[in-house]
This record gives C-alpha cells, structure tokens and sequence, in this order.
C-alpha cells in the first residue's frame, strides 16, 4: 500500500502541491489577518456577498450558453459574448422608444417584458446566424479551427454593431420599479440585485428542466453523448445544435438584459470581459456541465466581490480591488490545480477534454 | 519546387529593379538645382503645387474599445477644417489619420506611418500619453510637429523632455495644474478633512489623483484610501464598500465616462456613502457622463477648464453643427480640445506659408514649429491658448464645476464655474 | 430563378449592413481613380458583382438567356434593397438608431440625383452590373484572369496609395512617376490604364513561361538544382539584408512589428503547434521578457543600469524560469481547462504589472520609460530601420532553433503529445519534462520579443500586454498553418502586417479583420501553409477516421 502510494507520486505532484498549498495559506493568513483586523463588521461581509450573488448570477445565466455549446460541439464558443451585447443593444432602442412615449412610466411591467422579448430575441437571432455561418461548415475540422472562426466573427460583430450604433455608449432608462432597496430583517438589498438573481435564478431553473426533462432536451444531450450514435437513433443532430445555439442566446439575451438594468450602460465592447468571465465561470464549474456552470458563475461573483478585502486586505496589499481579476485566475487556477476539471466535471474527466 | 522557382525569379527581379534605382538616386543628389525663389528652412521645405492639398494629419485612436476618445477627437478636427471652408491661402486641406490603439506600440506605429509621409505638416494627436511618448519623437524627427488635444501626463511638457519632444504642443493641460486645483478646492472651499481617491490604471488617472492625494495631504488633510478599479469594471459597489469603511468626506475619482458612471450610481446605494462628496475631473465633465450617472451626479463636482471662455460659440455654434454632421452630442470630452488644435495649427501653417511666383505654396517644417510655439492669445473655444516654451497651450485657468438638477434634466453642462482659484 | 432572387435578397442584406455600418461613406472619401471611381463605389459594386456571380456560377441553366437572366434578377433586386432603404430613410429618421443612415449616404446611392431620378438609376446600374457578371462569365478562363488580377491590382495600388507615392519618392527618379500615377487623392486615369496593362502584361508573360521555365528545372541535374537553390537562399537573405533601405521608414516598422510577431508565433507555435498544448496566456512571457529588460535597464528605476546586452540573458532566463513556474501547475489540465488556466496567466501578470501595490518596482500605471535602445560598438538600434536587423537575427536564430527542434527526439516527443497524451506516455515518453521543455522554450522566445520590444519603444506599459495580443498570436500560428514555421512568417505578414498597412481604415480594420478569419477558416482550415505532415493527416481524416479528430 504504502509503496504503491510512493510510486505514484511524483515530484512533480510534490511542487504542485507546494504551490497549490502556498497559494491556500496565503489566502488562508490573508483572510484571518483581515477578520482579526475587524475593520470590517458582519454587515459589511453580507453586503459583500450580496453583490457578489448579484453578479454572480449572471454570469451564470451567460456561461450556461458556453457551457451548452461545449457540451453539443467541444468548442469554445468564443462568440457568445457579442451573443450577450446584442441583446440589450439593440433593445435599447426599443426601451428609449418606450421610455420617450411615457409608456415605461405607466406600465412598467409589461414594457419591461416586451424590452425583454427584444434583447432575447436578437441575441437568439444572431446565435443562430454565428452557428450557421461560422461553424456549421467547420464541423469536421481540427478543434482549433473553429476556434479561430468564433474569435474572428466576435470581431466582426462587436465592429459591426460599433458601425450600426456607434462607438460611444447608450444610457439605458430609469425604470421606477427597480429603484431602491428592499429591507430583509433589517439588511439592505437593492431592488434591482434582489431581482437579477431571482429572474436570473428562475431562468436557470426553467432552463435545466426544459434539458432534463423534455424530449428535445434529452435529444440534446444524446447528441452531447455521441454524436453519431443520436443521429442513428434518429435524432436530427444539425437541429438540436441549432436549438442549444438558441437556448444559449436566450439566456445571454436575459442576462445581457439584466446587465443593463443593473448597470445601465450598453455599448459595443461590453460582452467582451463579461464573456471571459462567464467562459471562465464554466470551466470553474467543470465545461459541458449545466449545473456546474451555475455554481461557477455564482462562486465567481463571490470570489470577486469578497476576494480582494478578505484576501488582500489583511496583507496590507494597498489597492486590492484593481487585484480583483487576479484573484479570481488565481482561485480558478487553485481549484484546477486540485481538481484539473473543475468543480463538477468529473464526467467529462480524461475522455473528452 | 514551383514555388521556389516563383520566388527565386520575383526576388530576381526585385533585386535588379532595386539596385538600378539606388544608382540613379544617387546620381540624382549629386546635382542639385539652383532656384530663384528664396525660402529656406532649418529643416526642410515643404512645397504644395497648385492644385495639391494642405496635408494635415491625426493619429488617435479610432478603433478598439477606447475609439470614442479619438473618434470624439477627430470630429472637433473635422469641424475645425470645415470652418476654414477647407481651405487655406486657397489650397484645399487634406485629412488623412492613423489609429493608436491606446498604446505605446500603436503610437510608434501610427507616428512612423505619418512621418514616412514628406506631405504632412503638421499632426493632431496622440490619444493617450503612453502614445505620444514613443511617438512624438518619431514624428519631430521627421520635421512634424504635433499638438495633442488629450495628453495630459506631466512628463511631455517637462522643461526635461529632451530635445526629441521639441515638436510637441498639447491642448490639453497638465495633470499638476489640476489635481492640485482639485484638492485645494477640497480643502480651502468645501472644508473636508478626509479623502479617498480612486483610479483606473490609466497614466491619466493614476497621475491626477496621485497628485490631488500629494496636494491634499500637503494643506492638512487625510487620504484614507487610494483604490484603483479597471475602466472595464461594471461592479464597484464591492469597491466602494471597502472605501465607506474609512468614512472619508469626498471621493475624487478622475477617471472615464463609463467607469465614472457607474461610480456615481452606485456610490449612493452603498451604506455609508449616501452623504459622500462626490469629484471627478475633466475626462468626466460632459453630457455623456449625465447620460451614464443619471440624477445621482446632482451636487457633485469636476475640475474643469473655465469654459465662461467657451461662450457662445460653443453652445450656438459649435455643438449644432456637430449634431447636425454626427447625428449624435460628443462622445467625449476633447472635441474641443481637439478643434482648438487644428485651428492653431492652421493659424500657425496660415503664418509661415509663402507662395513662389509659379504658384507652389512653400512652407518650412522649423518656421511651422517655431510659429506653433509662438502662438499667444489664441481665441480657442477652449479659452485664450498661449503656448509655453514646453509646448503647454491649453488655458491654465481650471475652475470647479458643481452639476445641478437642471443640467441633468436638460443634458447640459453648467456654464458657471463654481470656484475659481483665481 | 428562386435561388437567383434569394442570393439578391442576402446581398442586399449584405449591402445595406455595409452601408449602415459606414463602410460606404467613410470609402468614399478614398478615390481609386481621381474624380472617377472612389472605394465606396467599387465596394458597392464589388459586393454586387460577387453575388451576381455567385449565381451565376451556382446555377445549372442550359441556356445562356436564363443565365443572364438569373444574374440581372440578382443584380435588380439587391439595388431595389438598397432602394428600399432609401425610401426608408427618407420616410423615417434612421439616424436615431443607426447613427451611419446620413443624409450623405442617401445621395451617395441615389448618385445625387434626388429621389425621382436616383432610385431608377440606382435600380438600372444593378441591372448593369448583372449583365456585366453574366457576360464576364461568358469570357474564357484566360481572359477572365487577365481582366480580374489586373483589376485587382489597380484596386490594391489605389488602396495603399499613400504608401507607394512615398515609396517612389524614397525612391529618386521614380519619384517623377507619381505625379504621373497619383494626384492628391487617387490615381490618375493614365496612371490607371498603365498598371492595369502592365500587370496584365506581366500575367500574361508568367502565363507563358511558367511551364517552360519548372520543367527546365526539374530536367536539371540534381547538383545544380541544389547549387540554385543555394544561390537562391544567398539571395534571400542579401535581399533581407537590404530590405529597410528599400522600403523605407513607415514599411521597415511593419516589418519590424511582423518579426517581432514572428518570434512570439515561432514561441507559441512550439506550445500549441508542436506539443498541442492550447496557450491563451502567453502574452505573460511577452510581458515578463519586456518588463525584465525595463527593469534591467531603465535609469528611471535606477536598480540596475545594465545594458540592453547584458539585460538580454536575464531576460531569456526570466522567460525560461516563469516558463517553467507556470507550467508545473497545468501540467494535469488538459483542452480548454489548459486554455483558461493560461489565459488567467496572462491576465494576472498584466494586472500586477499594473498594480499600484507592486508600483515601487514596476512603474505601475506610469510604466518605464527611458530604456536604452541596443548598440552595437556605436552602432545603435535607433529607428526601425535598424532595430530590424537586431529582430532579422533573433527571428533567425529563433526560426534555426525551432528547424532543428522539430526534427529532433524532443520535436517528436511533442508532437507524440500532441496526437495522444495517453499513449505518447505509454509509449515511454516522460510528459512532466516534454511539457515543461515547451513551455520554457515557448516562454524564452517570447520573452526575446519582449525584450527587443522594450528597447524598441523605449518605454513599456502594462496596457501593451493585454488578452488580446494572445488571441492575435494565435491566430497566426492557425491561420499560418498549425504546426508550420514557414506558417507563421506568413501568417504574421497576413494577420499582423496587412492590417498595420491598412491602419487608417482603422475603424473598419477589425471588422474586416474578423470577416477575413472567419472566411479563411471555412475556406482553408489547414492554414495558409500547412505542415506537410499536418495537411497528410487532414485528409486521413477527411476519408472518413475522424478517430483523431477530437484530439487536435
């Protein structure tokens, strides 16, 4: 037993865990260092974790689209982050239409479904051109080959939709409704967060069931399984990839969605660093798996909202927020380190990666 | 082995062609031709035939995530040269520009793209400090003198650039003028005590607040943090959680328009900020950035140049015309700066140009830069613009703005400074 | 027919995107024939003729009527799109929404005539243009070519104008030939005629000789093939040699950009090429060999003061070490989890480079400035004229190593890796050191671009370093050829000198970068010049084992 467990250890694995272990105390000293400071008081930390929920959710509602596709294509579909800024540009439009005409003011709700139905709607649209232009035809191709198409057409969207709307950023309308703050036990939450992770909670929710519980998503995950295979058994396998592109570019659609209430902001390079995120996300959780990328999306929002003052705070690192990123790769690459597929990628282990 | 042979005779061909022509350009130089007319330069001359343009050029940054800078940027030049009626001393000027990108190495790339080009006189650029430092050297070497309408680090107008910068003007002020303008304000008028600062990695930011931290420290008050966010960032509330923890009186964040925004909304929604002094600067104070922060910008202030000098040709004249040819308001704050740069670069070509009898126009590339620099009291619509030894132009008058409820409901930017420190 | 109305119905999709996304207008402002022709009209008509021509040649009609028939309905109904959006733009203000929708770009497409007389001229220059494809299509193959590359040429030469007049004029006497060939703004109509007819003439010479001259060769004996192909290298290389003197100063800076692009490719392509190790990070040891040169170097720092020669080493070892550093903790991840892991590698060394917390001995926001440049017993690497021959020897020296690497036991362990990690393993191979060998040798080429990089600009600063330099690299090395070193010369003049020539579309640059990849991807997969024995197993592949497949 014991020269079993000598053999299989090597020096390598020593090192990694050297620097693994490294990594962890110095997270480990950080965090106590700053909670013995005690400049930081337990409502601080829930609001902490708060925002990092908030964000966190959708970034998870944006990596269930790379996960999808990963798992139906083995591809990194680089691309969807214009998938997610489509959306809720193009629906700015119509909420500054419906915003100018008094009609957001007077049924807010409803406005707000229809803003939705628009930004959904694009981003679907233009996930399923992505799919029909750019990968279709690259089905049989070396894995990297495809890669280079989805980095190509995100260029081209991102500098088309630079043409169509401009270069500067539109400012999306006050919605009444989502102002303010909501008082729980005598702990603040914003509206607006309150309401991004439940809508983007429910999303998930619906979508998870539609996959595991509807014919067409057992079909999609047959084809996740072997391709091949699902065609014999009479799966149509060009639709259902064409269906988990939709699937992924409504969610992206929402949550882009989301984002903009959230933050207000729309313009043309917006999908860019939320989409390394959301990508990150998903091979946190473990790429191709659903759940996973949820986890991911929402560890991430956490790790990024609390990371840097629990961590840095207490090491005296001046400026720790513009560290922010840093930590969040350097987290990711801890758990890869440990588990070198993710959190819940267990599945896709050896086989397919 | 097709291809070999292919290459093989091209570069065959290549050669020849190029040895033949590096013989008879030798041949050329030896004998030059006496002239009658009379006009000479320390560098060199430029002559613009009948019927040629007044080559004037850009290099900003038009592409990539920060284009609406140098977009914004190039608009105030446009307009500018449409104002001459596109022409001077009756030649008709020619725009052409480069993209920086927001970086050292685009800067080099753009400058050398220009100054391998003997028909430009003059530049309008760079974007971004980090360009201009590679870049503006470059440009000079080859006789170009340029005035940027957005470099505000210290060091290019610093009595010890070296003689490499010596074609480099700006419109655009000094960080040192500002952030000290910024924190005396703070000091001396609003009587705060404590101060947290935030920047965004950029050498623009990361300087004024370095500098409002030095000053502010240095008439007594306390810096109780100095965050740093990057200008992709969306979520700052974290951020701004942490600063709450030291209670400070104002924030200072000298930042952009979409980071500065999403300072300002979200500031009010973090527990302890509610009352907060909110400031910014310059890279901030325009109708945009009321779009991005919405009602929650009411009562805070920028440091701005005195824009009572902008007057009515800015808002009568000016922002009309840019709405009716762009189909949107500036998408940035140096369109200004921007137009006030060709317009003295046009005054300065104007100046030193002289016609020979056969119509050519002659202007000299040392006579252009000396003009340029001896511009004084120059009617900008940023101010009076006078340019120092170093290259400084921009009226130094920086003034505070307060932003009220009116200028958010309409989208316009208050006309009346708030303090003066002069 | 259907097929012919559908394929006018996506070109006129296709030409009104173009024409809101500004494409249009802001090519008008170059002409390609003074007064005559300007880019925004020949992109317009280039688009319409490609579409026309795609049905032409996708239809199957017998008769020569239909053809022409099927190719005018294409042409008629993308200009009635374009009609439609006149109307359109007339009726509602677009600008709102789509900020390009100008009043200039109305007149622009009604050849400013105003409504009524514009919209049937713009109607009947569609019929045109389709019955100019149908008949071009009648031409014979021969014909065609001399009639397409000409015109190409004369496209190419009005778009980079502004770069051949300072060519010429570098050039003494030839100088005279631009006022002939150029005005201001575009060529003159002369001008126009003679490129098209010389270099249909030069076409139409190589056409003729081609065969001759390859099957005189390969009758040669075997001794003076290889004596040729010597003198050819010989002259190669004297040619780089004198290449800056040559182009000039703006041209010798996009060569020196293209090489130091090379190094990274010739680095990265050992990661990803060889050894298939998916690297979106690696930006972080172009930014390591930089940094450590600044920090060497710089009087602003004032640590070290060495010069750029000495630095140069350290700089080599810093790659080599974080090479190594960084590779230990991926070495089990595999795929995409290696891909991500890197890039947060890359991200996190741009972040600390920028952090205010590391800024006492990386210069944080501000960089370094005032490196020295490179000297050579008083010979300086001053301009990009002569930094080049400093990147001409290291992109020599990088590509000589990378030769003899893949052919050696190392190169094929990697590439074992690269097709199986499993079996390369089983096979005796030790992955741990394969690995770990092409990181460190990836890292150490990096990081000489990194350092001459530095002392190029003179000055670093952490914006430079950003993800996007690493997706460009890699892009090169696939568009290249995976695998290939003369792939990545040509994928870098393809993917980092073309759009650095074209830097004053820079607005439409990436646009059309991107349009660019995609097509290329879809149209050559295996890249621009594959790997030999990559391109054999592509097609192994394409006969229907796609065993391998998920492994690339």
């Amino acid at each position: 037993m014991l020269k079993n467990w000598r053999e299989r250890v090597t020096t390598t694995d020593i090192i990694m865990w050297l620097i693994g272990g490294t990594l962890l105390l110095m997270i480990i000293i950080g965090s106590v260092a700053t909670i013995s400071a005690g400049r930081y008081t337990a409502k601080h930390w829930l609001d902490f974790i708060v925002f990092g929920l908030a964000q966190g959710s959708i970034y998870a509602l944006i990596a269930m689209g790379y996960t999808m596709v990963y798992g139906v294509l083995r591809m990194i579909n680089f691309a969807h982050s214009e998938v997610f800024m489509s959306g809720p540009y193009t629906a700015y439009f119509v909420a500054a239409f419906l915003y100018g005409s008094g009609y957001l003011e007077s049924h807010p709700i409803f406005s707000l479904f229809i803003v939705l139905l628009f930004s959904m709607g694009t981003s679907t649209a233009i996930a399923i051109l992505l799919e029909r232009i750019a990968y279709r035809p690259l089905r049989q191709a070396p894995r990297l080959v495809p890669l280079i198409t989805a980095i190509g057409a995100s260029f081209f969207l991102q500098y088309t939709f630079r043409g169509l709307y401009g270069s500067g950023f539109q400012a999306y309308p006050i919605v009444n409704i989502l102002e303010g703050h909501f008082i729980i036990g005598g702990f603040r939450i914003l509206r607006i967060q309150l309401v991004s992770i439940l809508a983007s909670g429910l999303l998930m929710a619906a979508l998870f069931a539609f996959i595991q519980r509807t014919r067409i998503g057992k079909a999609i995950r047959a084809v996740s399984e072997d391709k091949e295979t699902s065609a014999l058994m009479g799966i149509n396998v060009d639709r259902m990839i064409v269906t988990t592109f939709a699937i992924g570019g409504l969610a992206a659609g929402a949550a882009g969605l989301l984002y903009a209430l959230m933050f207000k902001q729309v313009h043309f390079f917006m999908g860019f660093i939320p989409g390394i995120k959301a990508f990150t996300a998903a091979v946190l959780g473990g790429i191709g798996n659903i759940p996973g990328a949820m986890l991911g999306g929402i560890f991430l929002g956490l790790i990024e909202s609390v990371g840097p003052s629990l961590f840095l705070d207490g090491l005296g690192i001046i400026a720790p927020y513009q560290l922010k990123d840093a930590i969040a790769f350097t987290v990711l690459v801890l758990i890869l380190i440990f588990r070198p597929t993710g959190i819940l990628g267990e599945r896709l282990a050896v086989k397919k990666a | 082995m097709k291809r070999a042979v292919a290459l093989f005779t091209f570069f065959l061909f290549f050669l020849g062609v190029s040895m033949v022509t590096t013989v008879l350009a030798q041949e050329k130089k030896a004998a030059p031709k006496p002239k009658a007319f009379q006009y000479d330069d320390k560098i060199g001359v430029v002559k613009i035939k009948k019927g040629q343009p007044v080559h004037i050029a850009y290099w900003l940054v038009v592409a990539g995530p920060n284009a609406s800078l140098g977009e914004d940027s190039r608009r105030g030049v446009e307009l500018a040269i449409e104002d001459k009626g596109g022409k001077i001393l009756g030649f008709p000027i020619k725009l052409t520009g480069q993209d920086t990108g927001c970086n050292a190495e685009g800067g080099m790339a753009a400058s050398t793209k220009l100054a391998s080009d003997p028909t430009i006189l003059a530049a309008v650029g760079s974007t971004c400090s980090s360009e201009a430092r590679p870049g503006a050297p470059i440009l000079w070497k080859a006789g170009i003198p340029t005035v940027s309408p957005s470099n505000t680090a210290p060091f290019l107008t610093d009595a010890k650039r070296g003689p490499e910068y010596d074609g480099y003007l700006r419109t655009a002020h000094n960080d040192k003028v500002q952030g000290a303008v910024s924190a005396e304000f703070a000091i001396k008028q609003l009587k705060v005590k404590t101060a947290a600062t935030i920047h965004d990695g950029s050498p623009y930011a990361e300087q004024l607040q370095g500098v409002f931290a030095e000053t502010f420290k240095k008439l007594g008050g306390t810096i109780t943090a100095q965050e740093a966010i990057s200008p992709t960032d969306t979520d700052m509330r974290p951020m701004l959680t942490k600063i709450a923890i030291g209670k400070p009186d104002i924030i200072y964040f000298p930042i952009f328009i979409a980071a500065g925004g999403h300072i300002t909304r979200q500031a009010r929604e973090v527990s302890g900020l509610e009352k907060t002094i909110l400031m910014s600067a310059d890279g901030t104070f325009s109708t945009d950035f009321y779009k991005a922060a919405g009602e929650r910008a009411i009562g805070m202030y920028h440091s701005s140049p005195d824009k009572t000098a902008f007057g009515e040709k800015y808002s009568k004249d000016f922002l009309p015309r840019h709405e009716r040819k762009y189909g949107t308001k500036p998408i940035a704050p140096y369109h200004a700066h921007a137009y006030d740069a060709a317009m003295i670069i046009m005054a300065a070509i104007e100046k030193v140009a002289k016609k020979a009898p056969d119509g050519t126009l002659h202007v000299g590339r040392q006579k252009l830069r000396d003009a340029l620099f001896a511009t004084k009291d120059f009617k900008g619509i940023t101010g009076n613009l006078t340019c120092g030894a170093t290259g400084d132009c921009a009226d130094p008058r920086i003034a505070v703005y307060q932003t009220t409820e009116d200028n958010i409901k309409k989208l316009a930017m208050p006309d009346k400074p708030f303090w003066k420190p002069y | 027919m259907k097929q012919a109305f559908k394929l006018g119905l996506l070109g006129g999709v296709v030409q009104i995107l173009v024409s809101l996304v500004g494409m249009v207008m802001a090519f008008t402002h170059r002409e390609i024939v003074s007064e005559t022709i300007s880019l925004g009209h020949a992109l317009v008509l280039l688009v319409t003729f490609f579409f026309c021509h795609q049905t032409v040649t996708r239809s199957n009609f017998p008769k020569r009527e239909d053809i022409l028939v099927a190719s005018l309905l294409t042409g008629l109904t993308m200009a009635a799109c374009l009609s439609l959006l006149v109307l359109l733009g007339e009726l509602v203000n677009l600008r709102k929404v789509f900020i390009n929708a100008s009043p200039a770009l109305y007149s622009f497409l009604t050849f400013d005539r105003g409504l009524e007389a514009g919209i049937p001229l713009l109607l009947f220059s569609g019929i045109l243009t389709g019955a100019l494809t149908a008949f071009f299509h009648r031409l014979p193959a021969m014909v065609r070519r001399l009639l397409l590359i000409p015109l190409a040429a004369v496209l190419v030469a009005g778009i980079l104008q502004d770069l051949l007049r300072g060519i010429f004029a570098a050039w003494g006497p030839l100088g005279t030939i631009n006022e002939w060939l150029f005005t201001a703004n575009g060529m003159t109509i002369p001008g126009t005629i003679f490129i098209f007819l010389l270099v249909a003439a030069l076409l139409y010479l190589w056409d003729i000789a081609r065969s001759p001259v390859a099957g005189g060769y390969s009758r040669l004996p075997v001794k003076t093939k290889k004596s040729l192909a010597w003198t050819g290298y010989f002259l190669l290389f004297s040619i780089l040699l004198i290449l800056p003197k040559l182009l000039g100063l703006f041209l010798s800076e996009v060569l020196t950009i293209v090489g130091l692009f090379i190094l990274l490719g010739l680095g990265l392509n050992i990661v990803v090429g060889f050894a298939g190790l998916l690297d979106l990070g690696y930006v972080a040891f172009f930014a390591i060999g930089a940094y450590t040169m600044a920090v060497l170097t710089s009087p602003e720092l004032g640590f070290f003061n060495l010069n750029f020669w000495q630095a140069l080493p350290f700089a080599v070892l810093m790659g080599v070490i974080w090479g190594v550093l960084l590779g230990i903790p991926v070495l089990k991840m595999r795929g995409d989890y290696l891909a991500i892991a890197t890039l947060g590698f890359g991200e996190i060394i741009r972040i600390l480079v920028l952090s205010d917390f590391l800024r006492p001995w990386l210069g944080g926001a501000q960089g370094i400035a005032r490196i020295p440049r490179a000297e050579i017993g008083g010979f300086q690497f001053g301009g990009p004229q002569e930094i080049y021959y400093l990147i001409l020897a290291g992109c020599l020296l990088v590509g000589f190593i990378s030769f003899r690497l893949r052919d050696s036991r190392l190169g094929r362990a990697w590439m074992a890796v690269r097709e199986d990690e499993d079996v390369a393993q089983a096979m005796g191979i030790n992955l741990v050191a394969t690995k770990l060998f092409a990181f460190a040798t990836g890292a150490a080429f990096s990081a000489i671009s990194g350092a001459i990089f530095a002392s190029k600009l003179g000055s670093v600063y952490p914006h430079s370093f950003d993800v996007m330099i690493s997706i460009n690299i890699l892009c090169v090395i696939i568009v290249g050829g995976m695998g290939s070193i003369p792939g990545v010369i040509v994928g870098a003049a393809a993917l980092i000198g073309l759009p650095e020539l074209l830097r004053e579309f820079a607005e439409y640059r990436f646009l059309i970068y991107g349009a660019v990849l995609v097509a290329m991807m879809i149209y050559r997969p295996a890249g621009l010049w594959p790997e030999k024995v990559h391109e054999r197993e592509l097609h192994f592949i394409e006969d229907g084992r796609d065993e391998a497949l998920e492994k690339t």
